[in-house]
């Protein structure tokens, strides 16, 4: 039994709408950050799908770097989140609007 | 068939978790169904024979990034999110945007008849041996500039998370 490549291209691709949907509408600046995780998940099941595909291992591998990429991303990001909250005490994106106390 | 019927779950799963990360408004309920999203996620690795990748799935995003969130949203101690005005307008006009796109690129994309190959599962398509190989081999140098980044985002953490006093006041004397 086959499955469609396009399957799962529509369910990544469902994936990373979902995200861009968050990344919008969410105020909360964590939701906001786990938005972007989701978008880069989506785009890593399109990756393997393809690697699946084509036959190329090296997909997979792209995956391994964008998880690399990610892990880094989310490090230095709540970092960042952190220190905006220890000085704005606050996490909405919307009172974070100012560039200098 | 049952590959299909497998796939119709998890796909379900994954979805409903990225619907649920959506509605919800409190961070944490967020963060645990973005770790079901990702669980049902390496399942679907698993459908297509990446079994080493299904695994990293589950120990890096599940097990350390959304550990990180997690201790950020407590150690935070993130309540619900309030509703201010601005999103109002991304809600109007997004949503329907968003959905049209989808309804259209899913419709281009299932308009084309291509099938993947058949890959059942542990059928080692994916294996680790073959994975390394091409890691380590054809891929070292952006392997390697990858651990410098990371080694990069952890002093950047250190250095961004710490107090700022701290930091301006140099290293500490009083021991």
């Amino acid at each position: 039994m086959d499955i469609p490549l396009s399957y799962y291209l529509v369910l990544s691709g469902i994936l990373f709408v979902c995200g861009v949907l968050g990344f919008l509408i969410k105020r909360n600046i964590i939701t906001i950050f786990m938005s972007i995780e989701l978008m880069l998940n989506g785009v890593n099941l399109s990756f393997v799908a393809f690697a699946a595909h084509w036959h190329a291992l090296s997909g997979q591998v792209f995956v391994f770097f964008v998880m690399v990429v990610a892990a880094a991303e989310a490090a230095v990001g709540l970092a960042i989140i952190i220190a905006v909250y220890r000085t704005r005490e606050t996490l909405n994106v919307d009172r974070v609007n100012l560039l200098k106390l | 068939m049952l590959h299909l019927i497998l796939f119709l779950f998890f796909g379900t799963i994954c979805v409903a978790g990225a619907v649920n990360l959506l509605v919800q408004s409190h961070p944490i309920n967020s963060a645990l169904s973005l770790i079901v999203v990702m669980a049902s996620l390496s399942a679907e690795y698993l459908l297509l024979g990446a079994e080493f990748v299904a695994a990293v799935q589950v120990l890096v995003y599940a097990g350390a990034i959304m550990v990180l969130f997690l201790i950020t949203i407590m150690l935070l101690n993130a309540g619900k999110e309030e509703r201010t005005k601005g999103s109002r307008v991304a809600t109007m006009l997004g949503v329907p945007g968003v959905v049209i796109g989808t309804v259209l690129v899913a419709w281009t994309l299932l308009g084309r008849s291509s099938t993947t190959q058949s890959v059942s599962i542990g059928a080692l398509w994916g294996a680790p041996k073959d994975i390394a190989r091409l890691l380590f081999h054809d891929f070292l140098l952006p392997f390697e500039i990858t651990s410098v980044l990371i080694l990069i985002a952890i002093m950047g953490a250190v250095v961004l998370a710490s107090k700022p006093e701290a930091a301006a006041r140099g290293p500490r004397k009083d021991g």
